[in-house]
């Protein structure tokens, strides 16, 4: 992907023009997927008018809080974030990995002939830019390429949207993924409702961006207004409650292992595996091998998992991690510390989505600044050793 | 901040999570619970070459697929070769396979023993129970190379003597004069003559010149563990030594997250590894 010589110049498109980008993306052929309002939550979805939009809508979060109320205007990503991330169309929670079927005394592997169709992804937010580029380390910029993933991604168009206001258990501003977008969109839009007035300024990121920008009735914008992405998301920024203390994260976690604090989160944690679910960057997968009946096809099934569950880490024996106490503590110490090593990067964007959803309000931010205290007072840190054990 | 473009790559050619038909050439009993199954390709020529210590993802169809090492001799790529115990629901089924059934083949997958650094060296390979049959492939090595090499010596733990696998190979190995063989049982019987006792108890006097070599252990993770802390005892340096994990596995490439050990996936990273990479993580519970 190349950047546009042009890419500063800014654009505006009217509110009452929205429909056409929608129609530009399907005309193209790409699935189109946004934000829509389902009652009670905020679900991505197949779009194909602004009407399927949360329009006046907001969402109101905080730890095990999650709740949509009427905002005074009628924005059409007046919401923070939705409860599911976008990995469920680039990752989806259920795959056929391929069908079998048994003959001449073998089996033979059926070629799936499904080829994902090419979306387009409108509202992903600065965080959840950083999770698919953190998804794409995972699985297309390693060793090993998945076909899935990599068949969805290839072909995704992404119209990110800049954050007008922060939500309650938010802190991308500690983890640097946001508020505002900054790279991996084709194109980005900031949201403006000022007196009368309705509209979106439009950047364009790549050269893909600016193919089907020529296709919709924009103008360019004017000085005060190619201004506003910056002013809108800094106010977002200023609104951001949490805050994770990243300093010497991965050191901290990798010489905590026997913190009392995970005992005290072990007795409100569980293990509902929420927290894995939401996160937009866990990846984690198990298999299920299944034959029909006659047992002469058989089928591969990927699903998603959780490091929470029993069955995670089972082997002939018992399950390794088998107390709740350690299952936390793989989750984060995966999240902030073991994710540097393997990945190169956090494996947390501060998406706060695992703090509204846990059921009992665990909050990452605030525990890892528990097990940062607990240290500082000195309490217990007596690392394991060879000569104590057994 | 991570670059947020995507980096597309399209070499991968094959997908990796499917499933290669083999078919049984033989089987063997190697003890009550615990076989050999000798197989080929049923569609190629394909000669399979691995290093000792690598693994294979093996599918029994509609039934399951899980992780096992390769135990055959790496100089007879024509022949794939695995040992398996029997402990679940896919090693039962595998064992009831015969002569020309087929099964899915994924791999070879995974990090080898360290069998080119130890030239020059004396070498010691532990093994525990079922430990054995990765092992095997370094033995085959070895003694095709013989001279490469200073004392080899492998200390041996089972259960009881019921449970020895390879018996007869062992057997002829033993009456080799340069190779050295020591077992031991938990619990003997009448017949039984030999050691009993931990593995880690033949450590001690086992005949190798411990500032010159490599060891390389697998086995139960306790038994590595102690093994790794009496085998430093003896004066082996921790680098020297070198442990074959184990974790559940759903797909040997680094994808399902299952095999994680610390920051490592063991599919990838290992299985073997050095004793300090692992070091502090083995010092603590449930990782
Ligand atoms: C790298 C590696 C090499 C191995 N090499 C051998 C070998 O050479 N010979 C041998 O007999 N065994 C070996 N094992 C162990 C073998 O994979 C397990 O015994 C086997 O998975 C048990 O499957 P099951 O369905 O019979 O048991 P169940 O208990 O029914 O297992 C259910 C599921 O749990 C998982 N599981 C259970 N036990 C283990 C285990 N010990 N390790 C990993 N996953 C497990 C598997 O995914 C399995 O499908 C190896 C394991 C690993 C990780
Ligand atoms: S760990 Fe929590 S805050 Fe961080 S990315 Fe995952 S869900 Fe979002
Ligand atoms: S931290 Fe909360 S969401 Fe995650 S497993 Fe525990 S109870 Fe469930
Ligand atoms: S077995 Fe799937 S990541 Fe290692």
């Amino acid at each position: 992907m190349t950047l546009n010589t042009n890419s500063s110049t800014k654009y505006v498109l009217e509110s009452t023009d929205f429909q056409q980008l929608i129609d530009v993306l399907v005309g193209i052929g790409y699935r189109v997927i946004g934000p829509t309002f389902d009652h009670n939550a905020v679900i991505y979805d197949d779009i194909t008018a602004v009407t399927d939009l949360p329009i006046g809508w907001t969402d109101e979060q905080d730890a095990a809080t999650y709740r949509l109320s009427r905002r005074s205007d009628e924005a059409f990503f007046g919401y923070v974030i939705a409860p599911q991330s976008w990995k469920k169309f680039l990752y989806p929670s259920q795959v056929r990995l391929w069908q079998a079927a048994l003959s001449n005394g073998s089996f033979e592997i059926l070629p799936d002939s499904e080829k994902p169709e090419p979306m387009a992804f409108i509202g992903v937010r600065s965080c959840e830019l950083h999770a698919i580029a953190i998804q794409d380390r995972v699985f297309i910029e390693g060793e090993y390429v998945d076909p899935t993933y990599h068949a969805h991604r290839e072909n995704l168009f992404i119209v990110a949207v800049n954050c007008g206001q922060a939500g309650g258990t938010c802190f991308c501003t500690s983890v640097n993924t946001g508020p505002k977008v900054e790279a991996g969109y084709d194109l980005a839009l900031t949201e403006v409702i000022d007196h009368e007035t309705h509209y979106f300024v439009v950047e364009v990121g790549t050269e893909r961006g600016q193919h089907v920008l020529e296709q919709l009735p924009v103008r360019t914008a004017d000085k005060r207004e190619a201004k506003l992405p910056k002013t809108i998301t800094d106010q977002a920024a200023h609104q951001i409650k949490r805050h994770l203390n990243t300093d010497g994260i991965k050191e901290l976690l990798y010489t905590n292992s026997e913190n009392p604090r995970w005992d005290e989160i072990a007795t409100r944690c569980l293990t509902c595996a929420n927290c894995t679910m939401v996160c937009p960057t866990c990846f984690c997968t198990t298999v299920e091998d299944v034959s029909d009946l006659t047992g002469q096809q058989a089928e591969r099934i990927r699903k998603w998992d959780s490091c929470f569950t029993m069955d995670f880490s089972y082997i002939h024996g018992g399950s390794v991690r088998y107390t709740s106490k350690s299952r936390y503590r793989q989750w984060m110490t995966h999240k902030l510390a073991t994710w540097i090593d393997q990945f190169g990067t956090l494996g947390c964007v501060g998406c706060g989505r695992c703090i509204t959803w846990c059921p009992v309000g665990i909050d990452i931010t605030a525990e890892l600044e528990a097990i940062r205290q607990t240290k500082a007072k000195g309490e217990t840190i007596k690392e394991g050793s060879d000569e104590n054990i057994g | 901040m991570i670059n947020l473009t995507p980096q597309l790559t399209t070499q991968q050619l094959t997908d990796p999570m499917q499933p290669e038909p083999f078919r049984v050439k033989r089987v063997m009993k190697e003890s009550y619970d615990t076989f050999t199954l000798e197989m080929e390709p049923v569609n190629s020529e394909r000669l399979f070459t691995f290093a000792p210590g690598q693994f294979n993802m093996l599918y029994i169809f509609g039934v399951g697929e899980i992780p096992i090492s390769i135990s055959g001799d790496p100089n007879q790529p024509a022949m794939l070769v695995h040992t398996t115990r029997i402990v679940g629901a896919v090693t039962k089924a595998m064992s009831k396979l015969k002569t020309g059934d087929v099964l899915g083949v994924r791999g070879p997958f995974g990090t080898g023993w360290p069998v080119s650094a130890a030239k020059g060296c004396d070498v010691v390979l532990v093994a525990g129970g079922i430990g054995l049959a990765p092992l095997r492939p370094v033995l085959y090595q070895m003694l095709a190379h013989r001279d490469r090499y200073g004392k080899v010596v492998l200390l041996y733990g089972c259960r009881s003597p019921e449970d020895i696998l390879f018996r007869k190979e062992l057997e002829k190995w033993r009456a080799r004069f340069d190779l050295e063989i020591f077992v031991t049982v938990d619990y003997g019987d009448s017949d039984w003559h030999g050691n009993v006792g931990v593995v880690t108890k033949l450590i001690p006097k086992a005949p190798f010149d411990a500032l010159n070599t490599v060891a390389m252990v697998c086995g139960p993770e306790v038994m590595m563990r102690f093994t790794a802390i009496e085998l430093q005892k003896r004066g082996v340096q921790g680098e020297a030594i070198a442990l074959s994990m184990e974790r559940n596995m759903k797909c040997a490439i680094g994808l399902c997250g299952h095999c994680q050990f610390g920051p490592t996936f063991i599919c990838k990273d290992g299985p073997v590894f050095t004793y300090p990479q692992l070091q502090s993580w083995l010092a603590q519970w449930e990782i």
